[in-house]
């Protein structure tokens, strides 16, 4: 069977007042109907690889096929097998859900009676049945979402690829949008998915590449890169500097893991989870020693970019979302400073 | 072709790339997006309703208070300044094809277009088409405004809609031209501010208002021959008349001079537009 994706080499440059290599050779397959996620932080490069896969963008280096197709080449050809959603939800404001899905059907060359059938299942489909004659205006960031994917769908494509499908999302549309991909795969779809959350990519992805400033450092199932990482995070905060030191040495003791000492904050990758808290625990106390903060987490992207590069996920600002439009990009810095504030806990004690 | 592996999901109509074939989607697309952008316009009537307060402003303000101190050599000021009027607000009104695709191009709806397989030229065209309809509405309500006030054309319905031919041309034309600012803009508000200076020293250094022969002798020459006063001199002499006009010339001279210009300016600006559109990224 033809590779689904297969992506060799690619490079892109965009040429600004400071030349950034979005994409510095970047290399990847994807098996037919099945979900790949590319997983990074902002301005790695996934954004511009779905660009240049989509034949929205033209690469400067290297070859992107699709089914077989080179997405330069053949441009038109591949637009008729992929559907994209996008993590700016580029469906019309000024239009209803229907008129908004009967556009892209007629768009996509469909026949009219499969455009009027599509609408009609898709609306039904993503829950949008009741909404589908208001105007966008009315409805909410969850059901944008869902009508963005719906009008990626219209067209029935052999290829979806989804941009950061979740991003700004609330937990609760996020899992609506998780259920209806998995409906999708489950139909054969090939999905490549472009993710900053380890939960989603190891919630819906079979294979997973790690991007960071435009290369490919890391490629595996969810399972692997997991167990390469320890399954859970303890973080521990201290009162002093001092203590937080002592504390490292504690935690060394208790498994492969080497625990990372910042300031008067410690975090260390362990295996099992609530097991590794108790004796942290006992072993503090021994120790007279009394934390200010406790936690057990799931490992965030930024524990996975730790350890496979050294290096957090520095916020890049401007340079690194360089093939964005300042409304996005503004719009990319809000959702992460919301982020921030409401960070995933699988568990907390303090 | 290796690509026979893929079989269609969805009965597609059959993808011949015939010239005739392009030319039908072509078409067809471009339909689709005319409909969709005069969808936009009437879910916001608000906005339709104040694009013509502007220029029905423009008209009071001249009809009644500036109009009493310009003298014109031509019949009544009123009949001198509608045929101005209506060519400044339909140029006016092409601003909104660079608003239009700006707003597109920034809240993403062009990145889904290029990634679909409709043609390629149809988002220009179904912007500038709906523009052109929107044209001719903004003209119809500035017609019957005119007449309120004591606009009387006087050579008759097929000359005074003749007129309206050439300034409606003339305004796609330009809409050619704001597409291209748009492509250009950052985003909808700076290509709205980006516009308006480019329009402004074109209607009002011109023969729409006044007479040229008021403005300093240096200004003349590109006040009678620039553009948009040449359009508003060869709807003046189609509605009220040559004479009445009293332009200096025949109605032909500037009716043809009106066509070459906008004919001139439609082959200058849709290459320069479709091409900002591929390359922009």
């Amino acid at each position: 069977m033809t590779t689904a994706i297969e992506v060799t080499d690619l490079a892109k440059t965009f040429k600004g007042k400071r030349e950034v290599r979005a994409l510095d050779g970047v290399s990847f397959a994807v098996e037919p109907g099945t979900v790949f996620g590319l997983l990074g932080p902002n301005g790695s490069g996934k954004t511009t690889a779905v660009r240049v896969l989509t034949t929205i963008l033209r690469p400067d280096g290297g070859s992107a096929r699709v089914l077989g197709n080179d997405v330069v080449k053949k441009a038109a050809l591949v637009r008729t097998l992929i559907g994209l959603a996008g993590q700016y939800a580029a469906v019309d404001e000024n239009l209803t859900g229907r008129e908004n899905l009967q556009m892209v059907g007629n768009l996509n060359h469909l026949p009219g009676s499969v455009v009027s059938t599509r609408t009609v299942e898709l609306l039904e489909q993503f829950n949008l049945a009741d909404a589908g004659d208001r105007p966008l205006k009315t409805y909410s960031g969850g059901m944008r979402r869902r009508l963005d994917l719906a009008a990626a769908l219209v067209a029935r494509p052999s290829v979806l690829f989804l941009d950061e499908p979740t991003t700004g999302l609330d937990p609760q549309s996020r899992n609506d949008l998780w259920e209806v991909i998995e409906t999708l795969v489950g139909g054969g779809t090939t999905v490549l998915l472009t993710t900053q959350y380890l939960e989603e990519a190891d919630r819906l992805a079979s294979t997973l590449a790690v991007i960071d400033h435009g290369h490919v450092i890391a490629e595996g199932t969810p399972e692997s890169m997991k167990a390469d990482l320890g399954a859970t995070v303890l973080e521990v905060g201290l009162a002093t500097i001092d203590d937080a030191r002592r504390t490292g040495t504690l935690l060394d003791a208790l498994g492969p893991h080497e625990p990372l000492v910042n300031g008067t904050l410690v975090e260390v990758t362990v295996d099992e989870g609530p097991q590794t808290a108790m004796l942290a625990l006992r072993a503090l106390d021994n120790d007279g020693i009394t934390p200010t903060a406790f936690k057990l987490r799931e490992p965030s992207l930024d524990d996975v970019f730790l350890s496979l590069t050294g290096h957090r996920t520095e916020s890049e600002g401007e340079d690194a979302d360089a093939d964005l439009t300042p409304r996005q990009r503004r719009r990319k810095k809000r959702l992460a400073d919301v982020e921030q504030v409401l960070p995933v806990a699988t568990g907390e004690y303090s | 072709m290796t690509t026979a592996t893929v079989a269609p999901t969805v009965s597609r109509a059959p993808h011949s790339t015939g010239v005739l074939a392009n030319l039908r989607w072509l078409v067809k697309d471009t339909l689709t997006l005319t409909r969709r952008n005069i969808l936009a316009v009437t879910r916001i009537p608000e906005a339709l309703f104040f694009s013509t307060v502007q220029p029905i402003m423009f008209v009071l303000l001249f009809r009644y208070v500036f109009g009493g101190a310009i003298h014109t050599s031509a019949a009544s000021y009123v009949d001198y300044l509608m045929p101005g009027i209506f060519v400044q607000t339909v140029a006016f009104g092409s601003v909104s094809t660079s608003i239009g695709l700006a707003d597109d191009l920034q809240k993403g709806i062009i990145e889904r277009f290029r990634a679909l397989p409709m043609s390629r030229g149809a988002v220009l065209l179904g912007r500038t088409t709906a523009d052109l309809l929107r044209n001719i509405f903004v003209i119809i309500v500035m017609t019957v405004v005119g007449l309120l006030v004591g606009f009387r054309p006087t050579t008759g319905v097929l000359y005074y809609l003749a007129g309206i031919g050439v300034i409606l041309f003339f305004a796609y034309a330009l809409s050619w031209f704001f597409a291209i600012v748009g492509l250009s803009a950052p985003n909808s508000e700076t290509a709205q501010v980006m516009s308006f200076p480019l329009i402004f020293p074109l209607t009002f250094v011109s023969a729409a208002f006044v007479p040229v022969s008021s403005m300093p002798s240096w200004m003349q020459g590109f006040a009678t021959y620039q553009p948009v006063s040449v359009v508003v001199s060869a709807c003046r002499c189609l509605m009220i008349g040559a004479k009445a006009a009293n332009t200096g010339h025949s109605t032909s001279f500037w009716v043809v001079q009106a066509l070459l210009w906008t004919v001139g300016l439609l082959i200058l600006f849709i290459p320069i537009a479709i091409n900002r559109y591929r390359t922009r990224t």
